[in-house]
């Protein structure tokens, strides 16, 4: 197999939030949130990345970097072969064309005073893609294309449902043909069978469009069903990184192995032994020295080098990336 | 069997929406029995009834625009909860019966100490002093697992991770001791390894306690790892109700198993190529469709199902009416075939 060139490569990529000064500005400063440390990972032409963690992780701040939404403190993002901090704003929008993002909630992303026609007319305006009777055509290929009616062009967000409303927000991001999408939480707000819905017309439209993902999600089982990859992240920073296949059959980071073994599964005769996490996720602005993960790890070789010296992420298995002293001898 | 505690008939609970829109028929006829000791799951998707349900069983419905209809009937220990005076209710809200919300945030007070929320409860129904109801808080904290009880008690609720502010909300439900704890969605809000802790705590809680639960979730795999029997939900009405191991090994209504379809689940070897979905959506409560009202969304529907509403029927396997289903397919379970 020829490894193809990245679509999107993020290196060593820096996002702190400063956390001003305590005494109204006066005193000591406090400090910075560290919600996205040193991160670097690519994704292929056509293919779906899973970032997974848990809130307060920094996935979507990472996916809002990647962006340019967010102004990053260090490092650099390449998409589809452009290098998104070094654009001046004219190039940057330009650029935006090519990458996209849907937000979780589709109520709170959409004007409610914009039709959905005057929604997924906007960005054509904008870029100047469509005029006059060739815009309602692309219009209406667009609703045809995310599996809406027709007849719901004239309505308002109100009036449609939690699943209409996502697929008007993947709609009014495909209406630029970008080939990278950013999917923050995308599904995470709907019900089950809608949910599927979704995730079936996401995969369709990928297939279709040859479209690349960053699918950012807190839900494993729903990360699963699209990743081809998947990357796991604790308190800022990547703790692993693995093809999908690799990561639910073997994990190696022992966070990676809390998180599966906490999802509940739809099968009452399923004696899992779960893994119950003792306490609550630390504040980025104070990470735990040495491994951020060693108060709540709950592997049994846990030692003082864990408390003091911060595991480096490196390969245990061809492709298979972890941070973890013990990631040879992973927990079952 | 065990005690019976509680009995639920034909409850209706129906809301007149503004700009005279119609009814609004949220709960239409659902029944159930509710044993000690015992966890019942209620289960289905957004607007299908299950927290309307829930609020009707602690007469919690704002009326106007709501009303339960006459006909109805919520029996606590041989009293009619619908026929009560208040005074006689609020002895039993909070007491006898008590609830967990979703938000942890938005039910907890934020101008009050934690431990004041959770004392008044034991001040109102118990007659404990302020020092006693105190005592029993921080007791409330430490059986509820929060670290640093003495301390916590003093917090307010912005002080407190979500994890922590639901030990709190379950706490406070707790402190007089009921016989009922309806659970609505408990662990929604909350991350993944933060569910697995108040799921385990309920479980742990329900032993020590012996109380009897009624937990409401949209998620199977947590009804799977948790209640006796489960009452699917579906259009104000229950579509199913079976003990729990029947239920997944045998689901009968095409909603419940298109649901456990469209489940992305991590218990397979592969993830499945596609996942199956229920096409069409939840339909809306002023116009529930005519005949069965999942048909326009049932593979499986023919003409009798768009005219005549089916009414629970037996499934026939263990004891009479364990198992029951509100569909036409048990009646010809022949029609029990894919429609191309």
């Amino acid at each position: 197999m020829i490894a193809l060139a990245p679509l999107v490569s993020v290196q060593d990529l820096v996002k702190h939030f400063p956390a001003g000064r305590a005494l109204w500005g006066l005193g000591r400063p406090r400090p910075a949130v560290r919600a996205v440390s040193h991160v670097s990972f690519d994704i292929a032409p056509g293919q779906t990345l899973g970032l997974v963690g848990e809130s307060g992780c920094g996935k979507t701040t990472l996916g809002r970097t990647i962006l340019r939404l967010i102004e990053p403190d260090a490092g650099r993002v390449i998409v589809d072969g452009a290098d998104v901090f070094a654009l001046k704003p004219p190039e940057l929008r330009a650029l935006r064309r090519r990458m996209q993002v849907v937000f979780q909630d589709p109520y709170g992303s959409l004007n409610p005073r914009m039709s959905v026609r005057q929604t997924l007319a906007e960005p054509l305006v904008i870029h100047r893609l469509a005029n006059g009777t060739e815009r309602e055509q692309r219009i209406f290929a667009l609703l045809d294309e995310v599996g809406l009616d027709r007849r719901l062009a004239g309505s308002y967000p109100h009036e449609l449902s939690g699943g209409q409303r996502q697929r008007v927000g993947i709609a009014r991001a495909l209406s630029v043909e970008p080939k990278f999408l950013v999917l923050d939480e995308a599904v995470s707000a709907l019900d089950v069978s809608v949910q599927a819905q979704v995730l079936n017309l996401l995969a369709d439209l990928q297939q279709r469009r040859r479209l690349t993902y960053l699918f950012i999600a807190h839900d494993l089982a729903v990360v699963r069903q699209i990743a081809d990859h998947v990357t796991v992240m604790y308190l800022g920073k990547i703790v692993e990184l693995a093809p999908a296949a690799e990561l639910y059959r073997g994990p190696r980071h022992p966070y990676t192995t809390s998180l599966l073994s906490a999802v509940p599964v739809p099968d009452p005769n399923a004696q899992r032994q779960r893994l119950v996490l003792a306490g609550d996720v630390p504040s980025p602005a104070h990470p735990p020295s040495g491994c951020a993960f060693h108060p709540r790890c709950p592997h049994p070789k846990k030692n003082e080098r864990c408390r003091t010296e911060e595991p480096a992420l490196r390969e245990i298995a061809p492709g298979q990336l972890a941070a973890c002293h013990f990631a040879e001898e992973p927990m079952q | 069997m065990t005690e019976l505690l509680l009995r639920v008939r034909d409850l209706r609970t129906y809301f007149v929406t503004e700009q005279g829109r119609g009814t609004a028929r949220a709960v239409d006829g659902v029944s159930f029995d509710l044993h000690a000791g015992e966890t019942l799951g209620i289960v289905g998707e957004s607007g299908c009834g299950k927290t309307v349900t829930s609020l009707s069983l602690l007469r919690l419905i704002p009326e106007p625009p709501g009303h339960i209809l006459p006909g109805s009937f919520i029996e606590l220990e041989g009293r009619n909860l619908l026929t009560l005076a208040p005074k006689a209710l609020r002895a039993i809200r909070g007491n006898e019966m008590a609830m967990i919300f979703q938000e942890p945030m938005t039910s907890l007070n934020p101008v009050f100490t934690v431990g004041d929320q959770i004392a008044e409860a034991a001040i109102v129904h118990q007659g404990l002093s302020r020092r006693a109801a105190r005592a029993r808080a921080i007791e409330m904290l430490k059986l509820v697992g929060l670290p640093d009880p003495e301390t916590r008690v003093d917090h307010y609720p912005h002080q407190l991770s979500g994890g922590m502010r639901q030990r709190v909300m379950i706490a406070m439900a707790l402190v007089c001791g009921p016989k009922v704890l309806i659970a609505d969605e408990p662990t929604t809000a909350l991350d993944v390894t933060i569910q697995a802790q108040i799921l385990e705590l309920l479980n742990r809680l329900q032993d020590e306690l012996g109380m009897a639960v009624i937990l409401i979730t949209h998620d199977l795999g947590i009804v799977a790892g948790t209640v006796d029997r489960v009452l699917v939900m579906y259009a104000g009405q229950v579509v199913e109700s079976a003990p729990t191991p029947e239920l997944f090994a045998r689901p009968l209504h095409p909603y419940t198993e298109g649901l456990l379809a469209s489940v992305p689940r991590l218990d397979t070897p592969h993830p499945r190529r596609r996942l199956h979905s229920i096409p069409g959506q939840v339909p809306a409560a002023t116009a529930w469709p005519a005949g069965c009202r999942f048909h326009p969304r049932c593979p499986y529907a023919w003409d009798r199902c768009t005219v005549e509403e089916p009414p629970l029927l037996d499934a026939g396997k263990g004891e009479p009416a364990s198992h029951v289903v509100r569909c036409w397919l048990l009646a010809e379970p022949a029609r029990r075939t894919r429609q191309p």
